[in-house]
């Protein structure tokens, strides 16, 4: 029976060569929500992100994920992203001699999107200045000498350009001064208007969630999600950290 | 009658064509000698007939003979990539003039012809490139480039034409001396057979801003086999030239031992382009070499992705203070190749200088050897040279090596060599894929990445070319 949700995971488990990492996980996120995925570091938040995202570096070893009504726990990376899924890396890649430009132009291409170049150039040239980043950015080698910040800016231009139904967004907010960090901000609202976009956000940090109606919060700790709960949740995190959904794991 | 062996293309898309049949002219005539002579080897006879043929001058059909007494004496040189499939006892098929080639454009492989489509190469050109059927012929272009070229005091015309006219003692005095017949086997023997191929000359201190674009032609000949190109840039000038193109060059007879001679003047400054894409039975065993008197420039950009076997290492003598000279390699070895590539560089006065930057690629089981020597001789006082290699191999089948050879005979000099092997990063190609780009289309992204620094070297429409010939081989498409 296909489900209400956009997203859903079923008892998903996952390991990474022979070491298992992510224990039969449930997830749900219905359209046009915000959810906040916390955990400590090396819970397993970013490598579920990669398992949804399709990553050949991992495999399901049990459960299923469903988007938009369909299975695509077989599917390859690029049909699950022009099905509509988006996943904003913790560490981008740098890809030599590519040119963000041609980059950019390539996946829209490859969602058989016709758009003519003048077009596709305003329009990137566009989604530049929104996020404050000299267009010139564009014309350099995807990745290569880029700043930990302007990598994250990078993210967001492409989340804008491709407007999937959900995005994913790993620490995205990590390692931004005030200013980028606003920037991203505006870029989250953005999608959100544009589309009506649905965010999994994963992050460390609540500031980048105070403009956000926050519709749930999930714990992870060590490959498991272990509680789930509304906005409230993350001030509770914030006072007293990850110790007690630790206790309550070790309790299980 | 003028000699015919150059090829004049504008651009890889536009070339134009004369769909005229001109070969009965001389290939009809090799056919009833070949018949006679296919059992023997290369004997006096027949190089005396090749300069006969030719009307050349008494002094070149000496210099063919003592050629021939060399190559029958001189052993094959026992490394690098195996050549037994040569079949060096009836070297005669090679000299022949490629009856075979020119039967019809139904014995084309293929694989030939479909590259063909995918390249994008017209269809009038296609039997000319294929080495069948109808010379495909820019006749055109090639005049107005050689008349507007001579308007500079440029001359640029086949070296056989040019042994007949106003430059016949220069050619004397410089043929074959930077190569000469004793290097090895195969540059004897293309001393005592050689036919067609280029000669540029540019007067002191003539720069010409755009480049001379030639290629050979296959089917006359035997000009795809054995051409020589002879290229003087006088003091102070300026000279681009291209070599190849991108289409597969499809050949019977698979032997290519050509020779590019280059002269750089004091001061002056030569650019040397090739891209190669022979067929995959060929054995390329081509020799390329320059020398540069003082503060004169050579750089050669080179791409080699076709060939069953290569040896191919463009030599740059900087004899002269001051002299400079770079080199940008890019080799791409698929299935069934064997390449091996690289440079010499001479460092041969003070204060010259030598960069090289290669890229080597290989894919489905294709061997890539990168391959250099740098000699500083006890007058390079002063001098520098960076050698940097980066490799990728794109699959546990394939394989890339690297040997660089170092000689240096004199202290004060800085040699510096770096090289990296690496495959293509999984976590690269997942994050195109996860931007909606399939996973074919993201390695040859990767690659073509990987490629730019060299690509960026070559005028546009080559490197448009070269980016598709590595979207072809990616696919595998090329055979
Ligand atoms: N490809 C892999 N191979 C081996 N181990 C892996 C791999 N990917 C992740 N891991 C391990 O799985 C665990 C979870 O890693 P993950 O990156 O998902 O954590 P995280 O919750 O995102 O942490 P952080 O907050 O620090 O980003 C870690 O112990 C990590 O070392
Ligand atoms: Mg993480």
């Amino acid at each position: 029976m296909a489900s209400s949700f956009l997203l859903s995971c079923r008892g998903l488990s996952a390991a990474a060569d022979e070491t298992p990492i992510l224990h039969d996980v449930d997830l749900e996120v219905p359209a046009g929500e915000v959810h906040v995925l916390m955990g400590p570091n090396g819970a397993g938040k970013s490598t579920l992100g990669h398992v949804l995202m399709g990553d050949p570096a991992y495999s399901v070893t049990s459960g299923s994920v469903e988007f938009d009504g369909a299975d695509i726990t077989e599917l390859s990376p690029d049909k699950r992203s022009r099905a509509g899924l988006f996943l904003s890396f913790q560490a981008p890649v740098e890809i030599p001699g590519v040119p963000l430009r041609s980059f950019l132009r390539a996946m829209v291409e490859g969602r058989g999107q016709k758009m003519k170049n003048k077009e596709f150039r305003k329009k990137i040239k566009e989604l530049a200045q929104t996020l404050d980043m000299d267009p010139a950015y564009l014309d350099r080698e995807l990745g290569v000498g880029f700043s930990g910040g302007e990598k994250k800016k990078v993210e967001m231009l492409q989340l804008l350009l491709l407007e999937p139904k959900l995005a994913i967004l790993d620490e995205t907010d990590s390692g931004l001064d005030v200013d980028a960090l606003s920037v991203v901000s505006r870029g989250m609202e953005l999608y959100r208007e544009q589309c009506d976009g649905t965010l999994l956000i994963i992050t460390h940090n609540t500031r980048i969630l105070e403009h956000l109606n926050v519709d749930c919060v999930h714990v992870m700790v060590s490959g498991r999600l272990v509680a789930a709960g509304p906005s409230g949740l993350i001030d509770e995190i914030d006072a007293q950290g990850f110790e007690r959904f630790e206790l309550d794991n070790s309790a299980e | 009658m003028a000699e015919n062996t150059i090829i004049v293309t504008t651009s890889g898309k536009k070339r134009t064509q004369v769909a005229d049949v001109d070969r009965g002219m001389y290939d009809f005539r090799y056919e009833d000698a070949d018949a006679e002579k296919l059992e023997a080897g290369l004997t006096p006879e027949i190089v005396r007939e090749i300069s006969e043929r030719k009307g050349e001058p008494a002094w070149m059909l000496e210099h063919r003979l003592k050629s021939l007494e060399i190559y029958n004496s001189i052993e094959m040189s026992d490394w690098g990539p195996s050549i037994d499939g040569l079949d060096m006892d009836n070297i005669v098929t090679y000299v022949k003039p490629n009856t075979d080639q020119k039967s019809d454009w139904d014995s084309v492989p293929d694989n030939i012809k479909d590259t063909f489509d995918r390249l994008g190469i017209p269809e009038a050109e296609r039997s000319y490139l294929a080495g069948v059927g109808a010379q495909y012929d820019s006749e055109l272009v090639y005049h107005s480039m050689q008349e507007s070229a001579a308007k500079m005091g440029i001359v640029y015309s086949g070296i056989e034409e040019a042994l007949h006219g106003d430059y016949a003692d220069l050619i004397q005095s410089k043929f074959m001396t930077l190569i000469p017949p004793t290097d090895h086997k195969f540059a004897a023997l293309h001393g005592a057979v050689w036919s067609g191929g280029s000669f540029v000359y540019v007067p002191k201190g003539v720069r010409l801003d755009y480049p001379l674009q030639s290629y050979f032609r296959l089917n006359a000949k035997g000009a795809g086999q054995f051409e020589h190109t002879l290229i003087i840039v006088e003091d102070d000038a300026d000279l681009h030239f291209i070599e190849g193109c991108s289409a597969p060059k499809y050949n019977v007879a698979n032997l290519h031992a050509g020779a590019v001679e280059l002269f750089v003047g004091k001061r002056a400054h030569l650019r040397y382009s090739t891209i190669e894409n022979w067929s995959k039975n060929m054995y390329n065993l081509n020799t390329k070499r320059c020398r540069c008197d003082e503060e004169g420039q050579i750089e050669w950009i080179s791409g080699s992705f076709g060939s069953h076997v290569g040896y191919l290492y463009p030599m740059s003598i900087l004899a002269g203070r001051k002299a400079q000279a770079s080199f940008t390699g890019i080799t791409f070895a698929g299935s069934g190749q064997n390449l091996d590539t690289g440079c010499k560089v001479v460092l041969g006065a003070p204060e010259t200088s030598a960069s090289v930057e290669t890229k080597g690629i290989s894919k489905d089981g294709g061997i890539q050897t990168f391959r250099s020597s740098v000699v500083a001789t006890p007058a390079a006082k002063g001098s520098r040279c960076s050698v940097s290699c980066q490799s990728l191999m794109l699959d546990d089948r394939s394989r890339s090596d690297t040997i660089p050879a170092m000689d240096i005979r004199c202290k004060n000099v800085d040699i510096g060599h770096e090289a990296t092997i690496g495959r293509i990063g999984d976590d690269k190609v997942f994050y195109l894929m996860s931007r909606g780009i399939g996973e074919e289309e993201a390695r040859t992204m990767i690659v073509n990445g990987f490629a730019e620094p060299i690509s960026k070297e070559l005028p546009l429409e080559y490197a448009v070319e070269m980016n598709n010939l590595i979207k072809l081989e990616m696919e595998g498409a090329i055979g």
